[in-house]
């Protein structure tokens, strides 16, 4: 591929150039004019065989739970098979379809600023408030749709206040409306962290060199930023769309019919393992249905920079009086987001104070906490640049359906990834079950998309020839790849990994059925203690988590922005 | 030269130093309870205890919680080394049932009859030494042996005391249907408890009449809770004026927000499927290694001083002769309770297909 067929490419503005860079990427890049056969980019044809090993054994692995789902959905009785096609059964659907849409749109229509306000703003407080608008995503969702009842539920605190000013009832929570406003509070993170990532890696001269061909604020967004943050847009909105799917916590306390309550009732009520199995394989068809939207989404646009030189931040854009109503807005949702949990959690503690509870001490489960959730990271991202390297780089039908494959567990409720890994794990591999590598193995299982789609979108950024470039220079293709696309792609693949930690924090079903007897977690102590109503109990684990989250967050972020 | 060690993988190196430590502390069998440790004075193993430690693995659908004092006592008293795997209760059955032949499940301690039924109903519970099965009223155990019930649970109505009188609320549910309570009762029909209920309902009652209640429910505006515990909250905030519970969560509640939460228990006057009492119980596994330590395990349970602790500590009705309940509790030989079979209870089919025909659930 020429550099003129990059010119004459259609959707994006190119770069002339930039003089200001002096780095080992600029010497890589300036070789890249030249036109050599053997090009990385968008190869049609042959794979690398190693990297595609890879990422082929991986999606196998991932895989697992659709083969339990087909093993449990073959004994089905023939009725079952006729219990799908029921109209309640396809109500449900159209619930959760619209559910999840909404949430979606809502979460990027909330993102996009919030993630444009603390990247590349002069918004007062900006660090603080990137990784306070980061962490919803680890307020478990019946942790949040509980805080968000108490405070706009029939009788909440909100109406209490109102209560003198003779407001006796406020709009219908439960139902749609709850389930929307509170997954879009607590999952809009998603598209924020992998938006950030593409944001920060985004080459401020695009936009100057739109300018200065004539085109307003407004042209530019339109034509220069927005298409190079849509990979990132649709890999972050693909991921809320998939908590939404697979979501119950917030759904079941919102009183919501959505599909994976149907599911549950199946597991809980008639432990009939291969009518629940039928209804998730529904589920998958969704994912399957999600993601070839999402590619329709990505055309053939290319976002990696074509230009020589290195690319120079975005550059700041000053509010002025505007931070005022900006530091509103940020403010307004991290209330929401982080302050309602907190409070709600807060008045626990109160309580547990107030009636002697003993705060029992919790650091094994923090410490428990932290290990599953960062080793979850670092095995799940090191499982994900396989797939997506060759996701980023290459357009092959087998591509394409490994990274689907790599997202089918994503859609689906933790209790059925669970029991698909005790199935295997108990009859194949009992040397395993019930031991920490296999709990890491099933986050791995349920988080790999966060990884993928957050790592392909910032590989999307990183032009193939600068490593084309390095391996001219005489670099084998693993070094090449150490020196010049990591540090440059590295940004987006921490951010993905701090997705998958903040996720692993709070998740529960995972944990309970494959970790290790006894294995206590932050999450587990909470629902521990909110499953039998022992609300004050939950009060120092909920605030441990939001703590020891934001640390870690603090810290994941900080490399983010170099 | 190379990249300066980023930040990112300092965090991870540590997570990764953290997990050896970890490991090296949980991956041992039979970690003790912190919080029951904290909570009683950790003693030595009794002398009389055999050189080897026995193991035992308890699968448990009821809370720590709940329970975690109460293993930690046996673990003291009779020296065996106990790893309980806490879950749901459903869960937990499904669990044993896809581990198969290698579940490492000894006993499983379950929150209600019906998943002790489906374990059983698939052979996966072995029966139990008719010692341990006479000390239980035969109402609360399976007729065929494979599983005892250590404590009951009975549904009541949970009413708020602002706005309502226990002279206002009818004899039986049957009444809840009547205009007077349109839109201020609650109820929770994925509940496993409930499903019980509506499963007596049919026995007891008849399908019709079943079927009858629930759409007479429904057309008087029920509001529909994820659990229990949601409804003793909606209840104490007046959200709802009664709803349809188990009769424990009250308590906790009053122990944890004082006397003055406003709401209490109603048991109905009438015996009909309402005041249904359900039973928390436990069964031995089929691929139990340790059968001895697992009998040893029941029988606790059936002990006096397990029996005060569920009457004390958990609200439940002891169901072992010659343990009082709470005395805010009718008493479990006053209780109305329906001639049924708990048994029976196992087959929710029924009760699902009737629950979704009538839109209770979706």
């Amino acid at each position: 591929m020429t550099t003129s067929r990059e010119v004459a490419g259609p959707q994006t503005v190119r770069t002339i150039g930039d003089d200001a860079a002096r780095s080992g990427a600029e010497r890589a890049s300036s070789v890249a004019q030249l036109d050599r056969p053997g090009d990385l980019g968008y190869a049609r044809d042959s794979l690398p065989p190693t990297l595609t090993a890879l990422a082929v054994g991986v999606v196998l692995l991932a895989l697992l739970p659709l083969a339990y789902l087909l093993v449990r959905a073959a004994g089905a009785s023939p009725a079952a098979w006729g219990l799908l096609l029921q109209p309640r059964v396809l109500a449900i659907v159209a619930n959760s379809v619209l559910l999840t849409l909404a949430v979606t749109t809502a979460s990027i229509a909330l993102a996009l600023p919030l993630a444009w306000l603390t990247t590349v703003t002069d918004l007062p407080g900006r660090r603080a408030w990137t990784v306070l608008t980061a962490l919803p995503l680890v307020i478990p969702s019946y942790v949040g749709a509980f805080a968000v009842l108490a405070v706009f539920g029939p009788r909440g605190a909100l109406q209490e206040l109102l209560a003198p000013l003779g407001v006796e009832r406020l709009p219908e929570i439960y139902g749609f409306f709850g389930a929307w406003f509170t997954l879009t509070l607590f999952t809009y993170p998603y598209v924020l962290l992998t938006l950030r990532g593409a944001w920060l890696r985004l080459d401020g001269s695009l936009e100057d060199a739109a300018r200065i061909l004539g085109h307003g604020p407004w042209s530019v967004w339109w034509r220069v930023t927005l298409p190079h943050l849509r990979p990132a847009i649709a890999a972050g909105g693909l991921l809320v769309a998939l908590y939404t799917l697979s979501d119950f916590g917030a759904v079941s306390l919102m009183r919501f019919n959505a599909f994976t309550q149907a599911i549950f009732v199946q597991y809980r009520s008639s432990f009939d393992r291969s009518l629940a199995a039928l209804l998730a394989l529904v589920l998958v068809a969704f994912t399957l249905a999600l993601l070839w939207a999402e590619q329709r989404t990505r055309g053939r646009a290319r976002t990696s920079r074509a230009g020589s030189g290195s690319p120079r931040p975005v550059r700041q854009v000053v509010l002025g009086p505007w931070r005022w109503p900006a530091l509103a807005l940020v403010a307004g949702v991290v209330a929401l987001g982080v302050g309602l949990p907190v409070g709600v959690s807060a008045l626990w503690g109160v309580r547990s104070w107030a009636t002697g509870e003993s705060l029992t001490p919790l650091l094994r489960p923090m410490a428990h906490s932290l290990t599953a959730a960062g080793l979850a990271a670092l095995a799940t991202t090191a499982a994900a640049l396989p797939i997506a390297l060759l996701a980023a780089r290459y357009r092959h039908p087998l591509v394409t359906w490994l990274e689907r494959g790599s997202y089918v567990g994503n859609g689906l409720p933790g209790i059925t990834i669970a029991l698909s890994l005790v199935f295997f794990g108990a009859r194949y591999a009992p040397f395993l079950y019930q031991t920490l590598p296999l709990l890491i193995f099933g986050y791995a299982v349920r988080f790999l998309p966060e990884a993928v789609g957050s790592s392909r979108a910032s590989l999307l950024q990183v032009s193939p020839r600068l490593e084309e470039a390095a391996r001219g220079l005489g670099l084998s293709p693993w070094r090449a790849w150490w020196r010049v696309t990591w540090p440059l792609a590295r940004p987006g693949i921490a951010a993905g990994a701090a997705l998958v930690f903040l996720t692993v924090m709070k998740e529960l079903p995972i944990t309970l059925l494959l970790g290790p007897t006894g294995f206590k977690t932050l999450a587990t102590e909470i629902w521990s203690a909110t499953a039998e109503a022992f609300y004050a109990r939950a009060a120092v684990p909920a605030l441990l988590l939001v703590l020891a989250s934001s640390l870690s967050i603090g810290l994941l972020l900080k490399e983010h922005e170099r | 030269m190379l990249p300066q060690l980023p930040r990112v993988s300092v965090l991870l190196l540590l997570s990764a130093a953290l997990s050896v430590l970890v490991g090296c502390t949980t991956l041992q069998p039979a970690p003790s309870n912190p919080t029951a440790a904290a909570a009683t004075p950790v003693e030595q193993p009794s002398p009389t205890a055999a050189a080897q430690p026995q193991q035992l693995t308890v699968y448990s659908g009821r809370n720590e919680n709940l329970i975690g004092p109460l293993v930690e006592q046996f673990r003291q008293e009779t020296g065996i080394e106990v790893s309980v795997r806490y879950g749901d209760t459903a869960e937990m059955a499904a669990t044993i049932l896809e581990e198969g032949k290698n579940s490492p499940a000894d006993v499983f301690f379950a929150q209600d009859a019906g998943a002790l039924g489906a374990l059983a109903a698939k052979g996966r519970l072995q029966p139990l030494p008719a010692e341990i099965l006479q000390q239980v009223d035969a109402r609360f155990r399976d007729p065929n042996g494979r599983w005892v019930g250590a404590s009951g649970r009975a549904r009541v109505v949970v009413y708020n005391t602002d706005r309502v009188t226990e002279a206002d609320l009818p004899d039986s549910i049957f009444g809840f249907t009547d205009p007077a309570w349109r839109g201020r009762v609650g109820w929770a029909p994925t509940n496993g408890s409930f499903q019980a209920m509506v499963t007596a309902m049919r026995l007891l009652h008849g399908e019709d009449a079943a079927r009858a209640w629930l759409q007479g429910m429904i057309a008087n505006d029920v509001k529909v809770y994820p659990n229990n515990s949601a409804i003793v909250e909606a209840v104490g905030k007046g959200e709802v004026d009664v709803g349809l519970v188990n009769h424990y969560y009250l308590y906790r509640f009053l122990a944890e927000r004082g006397e003055s939460f406003p709401a209490r228990n109603y048991f109905t006057r009438a015996v009909d499927a309402g005041a249904l009492t359900n039973i928390a119980g436990l069964g031995i596994v089929d691929t139990a290694r340790n059968r001895d330590a697992a009998e040893r395990f029941v029988a606790y349970m059936l002990s006096t001083a397990a029996q005060k602790y569920f009457a004390e500590k958990t609200y439940e009705y002891p169901l072992v002769a010659g343990v009082a309940a709470d005395s805010r509790l009718r008493p479990l030989t006053e209780l109305q309770t329906p001639n049924l079979d708990l048994s029976r209870l196992e087959d929710l089919e029924g009760t699902l297909r009737l629950l979704q025909e009538v839109g209770a659930l979706q």
